[in-house]
């Protein structure tokens, strides 16, 4: 009632960026610091009650504008030129005293890692009530109620009582909802969700979604979500503005941006990246057979695969899909022996494979290479690529000088990227590139087999495509086989030949490809699968409402 | 209270325990292997070699070593802790008053170094890399450059024999007045803080500066905190482990390394009464105040230990 009377005094137009300009001292090595611009001049209007959307891949400054709104410059970022113009003053000539009135009152942010945005060290309450104390909205009575009413309209799981747990004690998708409360607990006008789904398994993601679109429509608030997926965005927002090298590309109403983009760039994000792959047909004998194996962390104490049996055929790929905690790594992990399993048997090229890696000859572990998802810290900072890419051939093959640097030079080319990057650091490359590297690190090897533990998860979609991409065409040319970790199914359907698909420590369901993504489907590949967002609007109410289980939780 | 936490606490104080008796090994073994004989040290060099004989046989030396390790082990549990070579007297009540004159010495050095040490930590953290961070901890680094003998007779020369404010000599005794007593130990104790100020300080610096890049901190931040709400409430709790364990590893050494301090101001405490007997190599006496040292570092540590364990949420809330 207050909260409506109030609105009627404010400006109808909340946030009014204008010709918003940010820059950053960087340091790069062996050079002079220079300064450079992360946003050029970008405007954007948001109506009270509205939800505007930021699309874009990293780089594009979509989180730099949103903390913008909070006159907020992380990491040494300045905002050195433009107005933000919040309920009709530019908040950046506040001052810092001005500026944290503003802050965690008029506008609240929710964090894209919830377990790191809580501090560990205090109740989830206290730290929900916060910011309503500090601004003397409410009393610690009022605040509290407040926040358990809220708890209960984010759907959280005893709502009465959560508020006394620690951040540690509740999972990462229940957190994210109480970071959400928490924006939502001093009733500010706008609140910024930087990208709040983006590091939760797909299964928990739609609720978490769909409590925060709940939450938004319920209390009137205005909001800037940020995202790089579109689908994501598609169900929450009214307007949507895609944003790419910290330039505003193109900016419309939702319907509009996802159906009728107008710039090229747009219509790339919109368009669907489903690689056309045939799926390959079984060979008469598997060259990786893993039977009935159970691996355990803790001395056997925790179980985290039980009895998972899979073959892969000479040439092909077999996706391994599942949400966190699945078990999907900890497989690789037992086919690599570093986790040697307690029972069952792993054969590879018609032997069978010691369970410890201790055990097995260089033979077998240069014929089994891995590619990780997080390529920057798979490989040495102090190494060019030459000498990450050499070292499997002068280990494995003995190979020096020049002889070396020749094959080298190949294998870059193999991943399409020229000689020219041999010279260079990993923090000289992109993602993308640097994923690269590790693919050429891995194929010099010569290995009948790769695992590729989540090697997209972490790039940007067009980039990651690219990579995908790379992979079929080197499979063609190589005939290496594929163990392709992921909890992205796009991704299985553009590169499988088989799928197994993994619950809990077992797998769940198992063939190729074809047969799996194959109705009728049993109760948990179809959450997984209707789990996945749609380039539509209105595919969160419709989703929610056709499921047959609820998510695990993680 | 979980039982997780209390195994780990009790794990902590079996092992204190144990390492205290390793402790209590080497000191029996260190003061045994050194040079000079008892009996000829309490008699003197114009004793006959039966007096000698006989006096061994009356203190027991000459069983085997094991037996009297656990004789004088045994002793001490049941709060005897022998008599001193070189005046006769009962070492467990000789120690008695002067154990308590240099915990209360300690223990004041460290109400007032503790806090200030965490305080100018804070104001470091807060003003991080300014001239206020920088002058605080050139300061804090100086007094603890400057050997604590020095800073002692710095401090008597201006205070004791310039400005004539405190006593340069700390003499107490007993039934002296709280104030005369406190007057008595304002040079002492604050030789102590100057000497100890610094490492606690700059480890508070460090530690409150390697939360403050964690992700909840710039959470606080958005709420609108002022950046000294910030460092109290949301780093500063998650950097008591660190913190504790090094204010205990510095109160141990109020304790312990007071030795010089004591020998200065002539204060009759442990390090005084230490320094007097090694002089005349009253083993018994080196032994029992060796014993107490390791023991009070030891508890100092287990404390430290327990109160980390009991700092991490983690442990304290299990799942």
């Amino acid at each position: 009632m207050a909260k409506a009377q109030a609105a009627t005094h404010k400006p109808e137009m909340l946030l009014d960026i204008r010709d918003l300009r940010i820059e950053a001292r960087v340091y790069p090595p062996d050079e002079a610091p220079k300064t450079i611009t992360l946003v050029h001049d970008v405007s954007l209007t948001l109506k009270r009650g509205k939800v505007l959307g930021l699309i874009g891949e990293s780089g594009a400054g979509k989180s730099t504008i949103g903390l913008s709104s909070m006159a907020f410059g992380r990491g040494g970022v300045k905002i050195s030129g433009g107005q933000v113009l919040l309920n009709g003053r530019d908040i950046l000539t506040l001052g810092p005293a001005g500026v944290r009135k503003v802050r965690g009152r008029e506008v609240c942010y929710v964090a894209q890692s919830a377990a790191a945005a809580f501090n560990p060290a205090h109740k989830l309450m206290d730290q929900v009530v916060e910011a309503a104390l500090l601004h003397g909205i409410a009393t610690r009575a009022e605040a509290e109620k407040r926040a358990v009413a809220l708890f209960k309209k984010l759907s959280l799981p005893n709502p009465e009582t959560i508020g006394n747990r620690y951040p540690h004690q509740v999972s990462g998708g229940q957190l994210q909802r109480v970071m959400t409360a928490t924006a939502l607990c001093s009733e500010p006008d706008l609140i910024v969700f930087d990208e709040p789904t983006t590091a939760l398994d797909v299964t928990t993601q739609i609720d978490v979604l769909a409590a925060i679109k709940d939450a938004i429509r319920d209390t009137h608030v205005a909001a800037l979500y940020i995202s790089h997926d579109l689908a994501v965005v598609a169900q929450v927002a009214d307007e949507i503005v895609v944003l790419r090298n910290g330039r505003l590309v193109e900016r419309g109403d939702t319907h509009q941006i996802i159906k009728l983009p107008q710039q090229d760039y747009t219509r790339a994000l919109v368009a669907v990246h489903e690689i056309d792959h045939t799926e390959k047909q079984p060979s008469p004998s598997p060259m990786l057979s893993v039977k009935n194996v159970t691996a355990a962390y803790g001395g056997g104490v925790v179980k985290v695969l039980k009895n998972v049996s899979v073959d892969l055929h000479p040439g092909q790929t077999l996706a391994v899909v599942g949400e966190s905690g699945s078990g999907k790594s900890t497989l690789a992990r037992a086919i690599t022996g570093l986790l040697p399993p307690e029972q069952g048997s792993i054969s590879f090229d018609g032997r069978t494979l010691s369970n410890r890696l201790a055990d097995r000859p260089k033979e077998d572990l240069r014929q089994l290479q891995m590619i990780y998802q997080m390529a920057d810290v798979a490989m040495n900072p102090r190494q060019t690529v030459r000498t990450i890419i050499g070292r499997p051939l002068e280990f494995y093959f003995g190979m020096r000088g020049k002889e070396r640097d020749q094959r080298v030079a190949e294998l870059l080319d193999k991943i399409e990227m020229g000689t020219g990057f041999a010279d260079r650091y990993p923090a000289e490359l992109s993602g993308g590139q640097k994923q690269r590297v590790c693919i050429a690190r891995s194929l010099a090897a010569k290995p009948k087999l790769i695992i590729c533990d989540e090697v997209t998860s972490a790039l940007d979609p067009l980039v990651a495509n690219g990579i995908l991409k790379l992979l079929l065409d080197l499979q063609q040319e190589e005939k290496v086989a594929y163990l392709f970790i992921t909890h992205d199914l796009a991704t299985v359907k553009s590169i499988a030949d088989a799928i197994a698909v993994m619950y809990r420590g077992e797998v769940v369901r198992y063939g190729p490809k074809s047969q799996v993504l194959e109705p009728p489907f049993d109760a948990y590949t179809d959450l997984l699968l209707s789990s996945v967002p749609e380039m539509e609007q209105g595919w969160l109410e419709t989703a929610i409402q056709g499921r047959r289980m609820e998510s695990a939780g993680n | 209270m979980s039982s997780p936490i209390l195994k780990l606490i009790a794990q902590r104080i079996a092992l204190g325990l144990l390492l205290l008796f390793a402790v209590s090994v080497l000191i029996f073994v260190g003061t045994q292997i050194l040079p000079g004989d008892v009996a000829q040290s309490i008699l003197g060099q114009s004793a006959t070699a039966e007096s000698l004989a006989n006096l061994r046989e009356a203190l027991g030396l000459n069983d085997p070593a094991y037996i009297r390790y656990f004789k004088w082990l045994g002793g001490i549990l049941t709060g005897n802790l022998g008599t001193a070579l070189s005046s006769g007297q009962d070492i467990a009540s000789a120690i008695g008053g002067r154990l308590w004159n240099t915990l209360f010495l300690a223990f004041w050095a460290a109400v007032v170094s503790v806090p200030l040490a965490i305080g100018l930590g804070l104001l470091a953290v807060r003003y991080r890399n300014g001239f206020v961070d920088k002058l605080i901890s050139g300061l804090a680094l100086a007094s603890t450059s400057l050997p604590e003998f020095f800073i002692g007779y710095l401090l008597v020369y201006f205070f004791a024999v310039q400005w004539q404010i405190f006593p340069g000599i700390s003499t107490v005794y007993d039934g002296m007045p709280f104030l005369e007593r406190m007057k008595a130990i304002a040079l002492p104790a604050t030789a102590l803080t100057l000497v100890v100020l610094a490492h606690m300080m700059r480890m508070t610096r460090a530690a409150i500066l390697n939360v403050m890049q964690s992700a909840y901190i710039e959470t606080a931040e958005l709420k609108g905190l002022s950046p000294f709400e910030i460092i109290r409430k949301h780093a500063f709790p998650n950097a008591i482990a660190p913190v504790v364990n090094v204010v205990m590893l510095n109160l141990a050494y109020l304790i312990v390394g007071v030795v010089v301090v004591e020998v200065i101001f002539v204060y009759p405490g442990m390090g005084q009464y230490l320094v007097d007997h090694v002089a005349k190599r009253d083993v018994p006496v080196v032994q029992a105040v060796g014993l107490i040292f390791a023991a009070v570092y030891i508890t100092l540590n287990i404390i430290a230990d327990i109160a980390a364990i009991l700092a991490n949420p983690r442990l304290r809330h299990p799942k």
